[in-house]
């Protein structure tokens, strides 16, 4: 199975992906998880405005065979999400980490000024480790 | 070899499983517009033979294999002293004192330590022939014409549920047309080490057709939305086959007598407490076995749901479920719990979809 893993971008061990854009963070799940899940068929995400927490379920993502908890993988308030997904959610399995992505949240900012961001992020090497451990 | 396709395994029975390729939707959709290729190997194969092969079966299950041709076959249960369904069956009668009955893989070692114990009085024997059987399915509209190709049956000759013993890509098989998808489409049981060649075969005589190989996922929401029960989901030791609107199975006028008799007569005459029905779900939320089933949004729990899935040829999400007698009737709103959302659903007729013939 070939699998994409992006170099840009961060992931947690429950194969979200995050992407840092300045003080905001773009989110979705990893390539890996899509053809892990199958055929997506239904996504359901947190509502514009609501608080998210690092670690915590947010949303579910439905696919043929399985419902799986969808985890925010940051803090922050959601500040959009993609309403793309109501019509089509098959783009999580064409595009995970482009027209498939799920919502967006902005971030708190750190002591340095900086986003804030959980420690506990993966790297793309950390990441596809993680998954070619999990076979 | 499936991983050399790409395909997602899964574990299932103790076997390891194909459970889709790549997209189990369009896995689903060529099956049912062109053709799929399933590797069904995890199937139990279990021979029955002898003068009384026949008489054997008919104490045993809940058919009158006896009166089945030879080159027929007939869909039938196995059923415990208290009428519960111990397996699902298809049973092909080979030859005049031949007789290979195919379980599901979960069961077959219940089935064959079943079948021995029943056919102790008659001159029959029973041989767990799992490990000398591959099975190969290939299903769909374009799959007569496929096969055609590559074997000297002679498939236009053969019906529905008849079986022939004929070679398939120069491999000794028996070629059968009988399958679990809905669709028409033939299955083919080989020797173990003639499975690779015999899929290769129909693998490449079916690209020009659009033939996809296809996997559990697939084969589970094609056999849905054809309405066949699933054992484990719709059958199981506490259901007889009248809840499962199967009671077309149990013959009762058949000559002697048979194991689970008396009390599937009884359920027979006194009627079901839960009924097998079919459910469509507006939304795109998908039910899921286990699932409550509702009078209304908000009303009390009526049944649960067995099988659910997303339909790909409806493309809507659709169940079965048991529901409790004379609920069904009257109920025109109905509701599943979805993970605490009371998702409206309609009653409908099995089954979901029918091939036009």
């Amino acid at each position: 199975m070939t699998m994409n893993v992006p170099a840009e971008l961060r992931y947690t061990q429950e194969h979200e992906w995050v992407s840092v854009e300045g003080m905001s963070a773009r989110v979705g799940i990893t390539d890996y998880a899509a053809q892990q899940l199958g055929d997506v068929v239904y996504v359901s995400l947190p509502a514009p405005g609501a608080e998210v927490t690092a670690g915590e379920p947010c949303g579910e993502v439905e696919s043929v065979k399985s419902v799986s908890d969808l985890y925010s993988p940051v803090d922050g308030e959601v500040t959009e999400v993609n309403t793309e997904l109501e019509d089509d959610p098959s783009l999580v399995n064409a595009e995970p980490y482009a027209a498939g992505w799920m919502f967006r949240v902005r971030l708190a900012a750190g002591s340095d000024g900086e986003a804030a961001l959980p420690p506990d992020l993966l790297s793309a090497a950390q990441y596809e480790e993680l998954t070619k451990s999990a076979g | 070899m499936h991983q050399r396709l790409g395909a997602t395994m899964t574990s299932f029975a103790g076997w390891q499983m194909p459970l889709r390729y790549t997209s189990e939707t369009a896995e689903h959709l060529a099956v049912r517009r062109a053709a799929g290729l399933f590797d069904l190997s995890h199937m139990g194969e279990i021979t029955v033979t002898g003068p009384s092969a026949g008489a054997a079966l008919d104490y045993a299950l809940t058919g009158q294999l006896s009166a089945v041709a030879p080159g027929r076959a007939r869909y039938t249960m196995m059923c415990a002293e208290d009428g519960g369904v111990l397996d699902d069956l298809v049973v092909y009668r080979q030859g005049e004192q031949e007789f290979l009955v195919v379980a599901n893989a979960a069961n077959t070692a219940t089935v064959v330590g079943q079948l021995r114990d029943r056919a102790a009085g008659y001159d029959a024997s029973v041989g767990d022939a799992t490990a000398d059987y591959a099975l190969i399915a290939i299903q769909g509209p374009a799959a007569a014409g496929i096969l055609a190709a590559l074997t000297d049956a002679d498939l236009g000759a053969m019906k529905y549920y008849a079986g022939v013993f004929g070679d398939v890509a120069g491999r000794r098989s028996w070629v059968a047309r009988t399958g679990y998808t809905g669709e028409d489409g033939f299955e083919v049981f080989c020797r173990p080490g003639d499975a690779e060649p015999v899929w290769s075969a129909l693998s490449a005589g079916g690209v020009a057709a659009g033939l996809l190989p296809a996997g559990l996922a697939a084969r589970d929401t094609l056999r849905l939305e054809a309405g066949m029960p699933l054992y484990g989901n719709e059958l199981g030791p506490d259901v007889t086959p009248f809840e499962a609107g199967l009671g077309r199975v149990v013959k009762f006028d058949k000559p002697g007598d048979f194991v689970g008799r008396p009390a599937l007569a009884a359920r027979a005459a006194e009627g079901s407490a839960k009924q097998l029905a079919g459910l469509t779900i507006a939304s795109r939320r998908v039910p899921r076995h286990g699932y409550p089933v509702l009078a209304e949004a908000g009303g009390g729990r009526i049944g649960a749901v067995t099988s659910g899935a997303p339909s790909p040829t409806l493309g809507v999400p659709i169940a079965m479920a048991y529901l409790d007698a004379g609920t069904a009737e009257d109920s025109g709103a109905l509701a599943v719990d979805v993970r605490g959302e009371a998702v409206p659903a309609r009653l409908t007729d099995l089954p979901f979809y029918r091939r036009r013939s």
